[in-house]
């Protein structure tokens, strides 16, 4: 495949090494979010994971989809998540 | 069946299942060889037929945009499962406006978040109207705009109180805007039906540059109606758990 | 380079899964559904990908760049806003049950009759 130039083209090689790193690491997020038991810190794994997603759909060229993810994963659901451990929290006091 | 069984069940099943995905996957063309014709062909006739210049706000309101109606819909009905799940059950008495966490130690809000709340608020608002209004120049749409929308609004509670956040958006308030976006979308389907063309077509005059903001017709218009819905629905499932926190509290009989 | 990113989605669904069986708490494994939910988009993105093209936006590229899929990205647009709602949903049946039973575990719940 001829790589196309425009004013926002980088060298294939690049753009292959930039998809591989946020692929392990979005790999090693997942983990990471479903091996901390703590719901309240799991909440900020997750809003990390929501980021490390956003970065890798933007090295698959996908702004849209980068955008509805960073809002949803990372702002959202940790609001929704947050509000509900609040109201369970304060049943078992 | 104890947790360790459980345990040792599921990752002999999961292998299977994986060596079995990834024999899938793998007759796949691979990655970065995408060979199918529909995306070609939709990339090289979008901007030409709708006038529209971001090709997958185009696709989500216009080609498909009888799926996104259904998607809205899953949206409208989780927003209305929430408030109903999370109604008084018999035996709640709402109290009087109390903090249902009087016996706990409250740590009031640091000034650092409530000035930086305050100060984000605007833009917030301001940034989703922009994503809402431009879905067919630049990555952006209905979705995401409604999504922001909706932010500006929790960030307020965060900046003062939860009264604060209920005294501007009341939940009919809340409640009727969300019906007015979902049945907005659906109406400019109707509206179609009306004129005799199919159910939801395009029949608003196209604008003669592409990627304006006045161009592509009913797209512009569906991407705000869904910007207003996504907030409300979202505003509303904040302001229902908020209200779960601060306002129920158990009948005394 | 070429099955990569099949193989982070399949991890992705396991690691998921084995966080979903192995759960001892209602909102740990809400999070856990939503790392599964999460695999599917990386899936969908990995299939419309081309190598070497640009996204599929005309504002300021010439107007037949080889571009990537755009059906896929719509799709995974509308997922990610969508599941958000639903967990929302479930979010809520997690706070009544709660209120019901007292406990958050799913193994105890699962012993409690009615």
């Amino acid at each position: 495949m001829v790589a196309v130039v425009t004013p926002y083209t980088t060298a294939t090689g690049l753009m292959d090494t930039l998809q591989v790193t946020v692929l392990v690491l979005v790999a090693l997020g997942a983990t990471a979010v479903v091996l901390t038991r703590d719901p309240v810190r799991q909440v900020i794994v997750l809003s990390v994971y929501g980021i490390l997603l956003a970065v890798l759909f933007l090295a698959f060229q996908a702004p849209d989809v980068t955008l509805s993810e960073l809002t949803v994963g990372a702002v959202a659901l940790p609001i929704l998540l947050l509000l509900t451990l609040a109201k369970v929290r304060g049943r078992e006091k | 069946m104890t947790p360790g069984q459980r345990r040792w069940l599921f990752l002999a099943a999961m292998a299977c299942l994986a060596v079995f995905l990834v024999w899938g996957l793998a007759g796949l063309p691979g990655f970065g060889n995408y060979p199918g014709p529909y995306g070609d062909i939709i990339n090289r006739i979008a901007v030409g037929q709708t006038n529209a210049t971001g090709v997958v706000s185009a696709i989500n309101f216009e080609y498909r945009g009888f799926d996104t109606v259904g998607e809205e819909f899953i949206l409208f009905a989780a927003a209305a499962g929430v408030a109903t799940v999370l109604r008084q059950l018999r035996g709640e008495r709402e109290g009087a406006d109390r903090d249902e966490a009087a016996g706990r130690e409250q740590v009031p809000t640091s000034k650092a978040v409530a000035a930086v709340a305050l100060v984000l608020t605007g833009p917030a608002v301001v940034m989703g109207w922009y994503l809402a209004s431009h879905a067919q120049t630049s990555p952006s749409g209905g979705f995401q705009g409604g999504v922001v929308l909706a932010t500006a609004f929790v960030l307020v509670y965060l900046a003062g109180q939860f009264l604060s956040f209920e005294r501007i958006s009341p939940v009919d308030l809340t409640d009727a805007v969300e019906a007015l976006g979902a049945g907005g979308f659906a109406a400019v389907g109707i509206a179609a039906v009306i004129m005799g063309l199919p159910y939801l077509q395009n029949f608003l005059p196209l604008g003669t540059v592409p990627g304006a903001v006045s161009s592509s017709g009913t797209i512009a218009l569906i991407s705000f109606f869904v910007g207003v819905e996504v907030a409300a629905a979202f505003v509303l499932i904040v302001g229902e758990l908020l209200d779960q926190t601060l306002l129920v509290r158990e009948g005394s009989g | 380079m070429q099955i990569l990113p099949f193989i982070v989605v399949v991890w992705i669904l396991a690691v998921g899964l084995y966080g979903i069986v192995t759960s001892r708490h209602l909102v740990h494994l809400i999070v856990c559904l939503i790392v599964v939910q999460s695999s599917t988009y990386v899936l969908l993105l990995g299939v419309g990908y081309k190598t070497g093209a640009v996204a599929p936006y005309f504002f300021d590229v010439p107007n037949h760049t080889p571009a990537v899929d755009p059906v896929v990205q719509a799709l995974a647009l509308t997922d990610v806003v969508v599941e958000a709602a639903v967990s929302a949903l479930l979010l809520a049946f997690a706070i009544q049950a709660h209120k019901r039973f007292g406990t958050l575990d799913p193994h105890e719940l699962a012993q409690l009759k009615g």
